[in-house]
């Protein structure tokens, strides 16, 4: 098969200006303009997006799913971060 | 031995609780193996699936007729990529699952072995064959492979257009002459039975359903979503005036579904093994344009 050396890009979409890029999925294509060419065709073919980004799958770096706990649970306990942890009386406004 | 048990037990206790399970996370051997079995599947279905309407793309009767049905075999081709995509994330190469869809290992759903000779075919598609598919897909959004799930939900809103354009051409010959009428209700009778064989073999007939519950695949067994599908579509055969044929379906109050008739496993079976009226047809055609 002619495409057993495309590499996999992932894809992003931007539904409209003033929202962030979403990932949408993957595909294979040659190049960089290939996949943008191939992201319009399989993701956006009802106005899903004004904006494509692609990136090569092997690019992006990940955090090990077996990493979460020491990665994540630290923000857990600490609860002063979140304005909910502070008793305001309601008489004050504004805050 | 022991860790791996209670891996296993682990990643039970996570799928009952409705996480959901994402491409780098541990999950058993033999999940992975039923996920990429089935989303290959369910790839290589949207793609074969192709073929049958490619069919009267040149001979669609307008042009409005044809810039729909361009559009809905489009779709299908997305909905292949989507799907393949899925599969990928769980390590398997796009190259070898091609591989084992043209060597015959790989499945596809075998309502794509049956022919459309008529363009009223086109209709009858729509509304059964992706109105049964839609009754499967709108379970598998909830099914507990994160990638799967997400990829079933954009499928799931673009087939409604697929059911809905099918019901509109059956529509328009049942309306129609009398001619027309009976192309409706002839395609009809070729498709009704292969359609309720696309969920698959009865529960008491299906080895991987158990497990497939149980690690939240699949959400519904393969009799309950027949049995869903034949109670939405009944009335609305009945609207187009059109005869299910069917000499046993009639309602039941006290189940409060349809009673019908015995499915011809036999026949089933065969075009599973490669025996239908086009298997050989899908195949050499596929292997021709890749």
């Amino acid at each position: 098969m002619s495409e057993s050396n495309w590499k996999l890009w992932e894809v992003f979409l931007r539904s409209k200006n003033g929202l962030s890029h979403k990932h949408v999925g993957s595909l294979h294509a040659a190049d960089s303009e290939m996949a943008i060419k191939n992201a319009r065709d399989v993701y956006t073919r009802r106005s899903e997006g004004i904006s494509i980004w692609v990136v090569p799958s092997e690019e992006i770096t990940a955090s090990a799913p077996d990493e979460k706990d020491p990665l994540f649970t630290p923000s857990d306990d600490k609860v002063y971060r979140h304005p909910t942890f502070y008793d305001i009386p309601d008489d004050v406004e504004h805050m | 031995m022991g860790t791996n048990v209670s891996l296993k037990d682990k990643f039970q206790a996570y799928v009952d609780a409705e996480n959901k399970v994402e491409p780098k996370d541990w999950m058993p051997e033999k999940y992975r193996r039923t996920l990429i079995r089935q989303i290959s599947q369910h790839a290589h279905s949207e793609i074969i699936g192709m073929q049958p309407e490619a069919n009267w793309i040149t001979r669609a009767p307008s042009l409005r007729a044809k810039l729909i049905l361009l559009a809905k075999v489009q779709d299908e081709a997305g909905h292949g990529l989507y799907l393949y995509s899925a599969a990928e994330t769980l390590g398997e190469p796009r190259e070898k699952m091609i591989a084992d869809l043209q060597s015959g290992k790989a499945k596809y759903s075998s309502i794509f072995n049956y022919p459309t000779p008529s363009w009223a075919d086109m209709g009858t598609i729509g509304w059964l064959v992706d109105g049964a598919a839609i009754q499967n897909q709108v379970m598998l959004t909830r099914t507990s492979y994160g990638p799967y799930a997400r990829a079933m939900v954009k499928i799931c809103k673009e087939e409604s257009f697929h059911q809905r354009q099918g019901y509109e051409i059956v529509m328009k010959l049942a309306q129609g002459t009398p001619e027309q009428r009976s192309m409706a209700q002839e395609s009809l009778n070729r498709w009704w039975w292969p359609s309720l064989m696309m969920f698959g073999p009865s529960d008491d007939n299906s080895p991987n359903s158990e497990q497939s519950m149980q690690w939240k695949i699949k959400r519904k067994s393969n009799d309950t979503l027949r049995q869903e599908f034949i109670d939405k579509t009944v009335p609305q055969a009945e609207y187009l005036g059109l005869t299910i044929p069917d000499d046993n379906l009639k309602w039941n109050s006290e189940r409060g579904h349809y009673d019908f008739g015995e499915i011809d496993w036999r026949e089933f079976y065969e075009v599973i093994k490669g025996n239908g009226p086009c298997n050989k047809e899908r195949i050499a055609h596929h292997k021709k344009s890749t």
